[in-house]
């Protein structure tokens, strides 16, 4: 394959306007942009919005997570991995956001954020902690790269079996971003399940490391599989999973996974209300949102 | 013909070095299992593995706002970038490992302080606009500089510039299109554009190199068809690219000096200052300690891990997730 370097040099020459100057298009735009967003008779948009934001907000908090490893991360190679993770769920959280925002769920941020911000945006950088319905799971500071990958694997491993079922919700555009996620996430799933092996079953220091991550991590799991109102009310509906229905499935994969890497599994903790999900969140959210919504509140008048 | 003494190539080498020449004459490709001169390989590995640190290096200045870029799109597309500028580096080490060279060793060096990368990456990023001006005035210079390297001699080098080259140019619109945006927008953030502007200019036309007349491996490398064009062609063609470019933006760029020649139909600039150059280039830039402390906590911190997956895949051997560690 031949590039002339004059069409290049030229290409630059005329960067405004002209989209075969380029190799690519520009890409990441408005991600809801030509979909239907219509709610199919006997939802309720409320309820809708409200569980599109739990997931929304999973991935959104998971994704900056996971950013935090890059320029950290252990091998190029893992840096890409890590960032391409971090990029799909990022994916998953605009669409889920922007759902959220369609059917007129924005909480106070609306209020906040200037017109020509879009919803996504007013959701993810002008809502306060107390508005996040995020797990307690994907808040959790990173630790070192066993606990990551740890975590990484408990949490994709829930949503995969959660997008799965939700395949076939009624509401037509959960159920088409559950089905592009499901493929992501069971990517995901299996690359944290490689490192978990590896570390597991590597070295001594790797595996005393790596269960000291399982250990940290496995508390979080106590309130994952207890239903919020809304999501009770979905479930009967047709539209959202109830998380109590995955239980069986992620404690099967875990043992699993854990099993092979010669981890010890630890005691399963007894569910407890979910408090994350209606608002109760520790500081680490806070400081996490500090830093993701700063800027765009320090210029709430401005598009970017 | 005369007898042939020490100091020239034995018989079979000449012939090698003859047919090296002739490859490089005709302007084809130099492969990893093709002779070639020591200096030619020497010369290669440097310059590919000091592109290479500077990629890796790079995602630091811009990765540093990829937690607060301020819109969910603004962020898929840094994470985007940086990832590229990972695969970046990758590419280019894998070119330099077909010329013997070793990832983990090149690494080392980096971190060393042995080797090189661009001094560019020395600044620090200090508002969301220094993202954008990233993209168009630092990627627009890497790609003026790096366009001919897709002619260059050594071919996995070449091929792995193309790839490069089309990916920095998407880089580049992205960095321009987010700056037009910002100008289009409130005051202080047209103001932050101004001043990244300001801060950027300089450095860039400093990714060039020393001017010809100071630039002792040139003329080597040239000859060896690992270099196109000159330092000081490479930076008058930025120049004359960029101008009308901020023109356009709306922005003015900080060379009281800068003017059009009709004569020659090129913007004339003013003098660099290449003392700054200098020292920034011999690790004594605003960020130049930062940039490898945290290169060295990546490799320090994680070595644990990379030890336990070369211990998985030993033990291992032959299954799916042993051969993928």
């Amino acid at each position: 394959m031949i590039l002339h370097e004059e069409t290049v040099y030229e290409a630059l020459d005329h960067a405004h306007g002209g989209e075969g100057h380029w190799a690519f298009g520009t890409g990441f735009d408005e991600p809801l942009a030509g979909v239907d967003t219509t709610v199919p008779e006997g939802i309720d948009p409320a309820d809708l919005g409200a569980y599109c934001l739990m997931l929304g907000d999973d991935a959104l908090v998971l994704a900056q997570r996971l950013t935090q490893w890059v320029t950290a991360a252990p091998e190029l190679e893992e840096e890409v991995a890590i960032g391409n993770t971090a990029l799909d769920l990022l994916g998953q959280a605009r669409l889920l956001l922007a759902r959220a925002g369609s059917v007129g769920v924005l909480g106070r941020s609306r209020t906040l954020a200037t017109d020509s911000i879009p919803d996504e945006d007013a959701l993810a950088y002008f809502r306060d902690p107390d508005e996040f319905r995020n797990t307690g799971l994907v808040a959790a500071e990173n630790g070192d790269f066993g606990q990551t990958v740890v975590r990484l694997l408990v949490a994709s491993t829930v949503r995969l079996a959660v997008f799965a079922r939700l395949r076939e919700s009624r509401d037509p555009v959960l159920a088409a971003i559950a089905a592009k996620g499901v493929n992501e996430l069971a990517y995901h799933r299996d690359h944290a399940a490689r490192w978990v092996l590896r570390l597991g079953d590597g070295t001594a220091e790797s595996h005393r490391r790596v269960q000291a991550g399982v250990d940290a991590v496995w508390p979080h799991l106590a309130d994952l599989f207890t239903a919020t109102d809304v999501e009770r009310r979905l479930t009967e509906a047709g539209v959202a999973v109830d998380p109590a229905d995955v239980r069986e499935e992620v404690v099967s994969v875990l043992t699993q996974v854990l099993d092979q890497a010669t981890l010890r599994v630890p005691e399963w903790p007894a569910d407890t209300p979910p408090r994350s999900r209606t608002g109760e969140h520790g500081p680490e959210l806070s400081a996490l949102l500090e830093t993701l919504q700063g800027l765009a509140r320090r210029h709430p008048a401005a598009t970017w | 013909m005369s007898a042939p003494t020490l100091e020239r190539p034995a018989p079979d080498e000449t012939a090698l070095q003859q047919r090296f020449d002739a490859t490089i004459a005709a302007d084809r490709r130099i492969e990893p299992r093709d002779w070639m001169p020591e200096g030619y390989r020497r010369t290669l590995v440097r310059q590919i593995a000091q592109h290479a640190h500077s990629e890796i290096i790079g995602m630091q200045p811009e990765g540093d706002w990829l937690l607060a870029a301020p819109s969910l799109r603004r962020k898929a597309i840094l994470l985007a970038k940086v990832q590229d500028e990972a695969g970046h580096g990758m590419y280019l080490y894998s070119a330099a490992e077909t010329l013997g060279a070793d990832r983990a060793d090149l690494t080392d060096k980096l971190i060393e302080s042995k080797q090189k990368y661009s001094s560019i990456f020395n600044y620090p990023t200090l508002t969301y606009a220094d993202v954008g001006v990233i993209g168009w005035l630092v990627d627009g210079a890497a790609i003026c500089n790096q366009v001919p390297l897709c002619r260059s001699s050594y071919g996995p080098y070449a091929r792995a510039m193309i790839r490069i080259c089309k990916e920095e140019s998407f880089h580049q619109r992205q960095g321009y299109e987010l700056l037009m945006t910002m100008m289009r927008g409130t005051p202080a953030q047209r103001a932050m554009v101004q001043d990244a502007v300001d801060r950027w200019w300089w450095p860039s036309l400093m990714m060039f190199g020393p001017p010809d007349d100071d630039s002792p491996n040139s003329a080597q490398s040239m000859a060896w068809g690992i270099k196109r064009h000159s330092n000081d062609e490479l930076r008058q063609r930025y120049v004359d690219m960029s101008v009308p470019q901020a023109q356009f933006l709306g922005v003015t760029l900080p060379d009281p000096d800068l003017r059009f020649d009709e004569e020659s139909g090129h913007w004339r600039f003013g003098a660099i200052d290449w003392e700054e150059f200098k020292r920034v280039v011999s690790g004594h830039g605003p960020a130049n300690a930062e940039r490898l402390r945290r290169r060295r906590a990546a490799r320090d911190d994680n070595a644990w891990v990379t030890e336990a997956a070369t211990a998985y895949a030993a033990k291992h051997a032959g299954t799916a997730a042993g051969s993928a560690a």
